[in-house]
């Protein structure tokens, strides 16, 4: 994919980096880093969330003109470190009063996530899809989960190697059925990438990145931050097993969306296979992957419970923005760049007479 | 075939080595299954490692669950 249009003094520092212009100055970014403007939310922020993004996506594909050694370049990581810090502080800091609540209630563990995941209080956009979304809004909801669903699942794969036994053989039992059972149609990658198609946007990883807000890549980079660090397994599992269990019901009701607005059949069928899927899912995330992983000592109780908090913040933090915009009549997507098209393409084939450009 | 635990009539699983675990409040676990047969004698394939069989009796997809035993369970 190509490197993003930058947002800031973060990402123009990242993106001069990569592209080899000049090496990473981390001196500066990390005085950037410490000098944030007051007020600075590090759970949206746009700038602070694409330079982020970048140094994690290094660990998953390429970016055209960027050498791939980078990855484990001294300095590269050094400003990820700089930049992951505060962002696990403020995860930490906004998901306490929760983990703190859920480690003091009664109940087996898998009954206390399950709990959790029920009561926490969020916005409904699945709802909203359901019943009042037109099709330019579900088109920007499919770009906005393009930049994780490229990739479903991957940054729980992180964690496979790092854990044992039972919740090993879990975690590979779920992931299996994540990736196609062996059938690469079947990739929920891939089959969202054809719902993409069916919507007429554009399937390829990362096309998307310029339009999506700080809150959809910092719900991403939540994902990378748990999987990608051996000492927060426990809490990538966590949010493993909240992404499924707040998934089923949600999927059935995108689904109905899909069908109200008569977008192709292939789209509700992405939908249709993750009601189903992760009813199966959520059951062996929370039991036989946390459960067990705390059980028997692998990892800690507060490390789970704290990565389902974030997975449930994350999801009201974007669930907030989406339908403050929809309600307000504004898109959620920031303005096409130069170089990239001002409107969102129409479906192939979906209703008639429907004006379907989204507005940028 | 090894149980593990109650399966409420009359669920049928189709396999050469199927276990069965029940999820308290929620659906069975079944592993190693290649068909469920609902009470109405429908087979319903399926290819996955392992498949949740609803045991509330009340999904929009039988007989897999879809998550309406948390509905249920909002609603007491």
């Amino acid at each position: 994919m190509l490197l993003p249009q930058t947002r800031g003094p973060l990402s123009e520092a990242v993106v001069a980096g990569l592209a080899g212009h000049r090496s990473f100055d981390v001196a500066t970014l990390s005085r950037a880093v410490q000098e944030l403007p007051a007020g600075t939310d590090l759970l949206t922020d746009d700038d602070f969330h694409l330079a982020l993004w970048m140094l994690y996506e290094l660990h998953y594909h390429d970016f055209e003109g960027v050498d791939p050694d980078l990855e484990w370049d001294p300095d590269v990581l050094h400003v990820r470190r700089l930049l992951e810090g505060p962002f696990e502080a403020e995860l930490r800091r906004r998901c306490e009063p929760h983990v703190a609540e859920t480690l003091a209630a009664e109940g087996e563990l898998p009954e206390r996530l399950f709990a959790l995941t029920e009561s926490f209080e969020g916005p409904s956009v699945a709802k909203f899809v359901h019943r009042k979304a037109t099709l330019e809004q579900f088109l920007e909801l499919m770009v906005q989960r393009s930049i994780y669903h490229l990739k479903e699942s991957d940054p729980h794969s992180w964690v496979i190697p790092r854990i044992t036994g039972k919740p090993k053989a879990a975690l590979v039992e779920l992931q299996y059925d994540e990736y196609g059972g062996g059938r690469p149609d079947r990739l929920h990658a891939t089959m969202f990438g054809d719902s993409l198609e069916g919507c007429g946007l554009d399937r390829r990883y990362g096309a998307y990145v310029d339009r999506v807000p700080g809150y959809t890549l910092a719900s991403n980079n939540a994902m990378s931050l748990l999987g990608l660090h051996r000492r927060l397994r426990g809490a990538a599992m966590g949010h493993l097993g909240a992404f499924e269990a707040t998934s089923s019901l949600p999927c059935r009701k995108f689904a109905g969306g899909v069908r109200r607005l008569g977008l192709p059949e292939v789209v509700a069928t992405y939908f249709d296979e993750h009601v189903e899927a992760d009813a199966v899912h959520e059951q062996l995330a929370f039991r036989d992957i946390c459960g067990e992983l705390v059980r028997t000592g692998q990892a800690e109780e507060r490390d789970v419970v704290l990565g389902v908090t974030v997975c449930l913040l994350m999801d009201a933090v974007a669930g907030d923005r989406m339908l403050a915009a929809w309600e307000a009549g504004r898109s959620t997507l920031r303005a096409g760049s130069a170089g990239s098209p001002q409107t969102l393409p129409a479906p192939s084939s979906g209703p008639r007479g429907v004006h379907r450009a989204v507005a940028s | 075939m090894r149980l593990v635990g109650r399966v409420p009539e009359p669920v049928a699983f189709c396999g050469d080595d199927i276990e069965v675990t029940p999820c308290p409040e929620g659906p069975m676990l079944v592993r190693g299954a290649d068909a469920v047969r609902d009470g109405a004698g429908e087979l319903h394939p399926t290819t996955r490692p392992v498949v949740a069989v609803c045991a509330c009796d009340r999904s929009q997809r039988m007989p897999w669950c879809d998550g309406t035993h948390k509905v249920l369970r909002r609603r007491q």
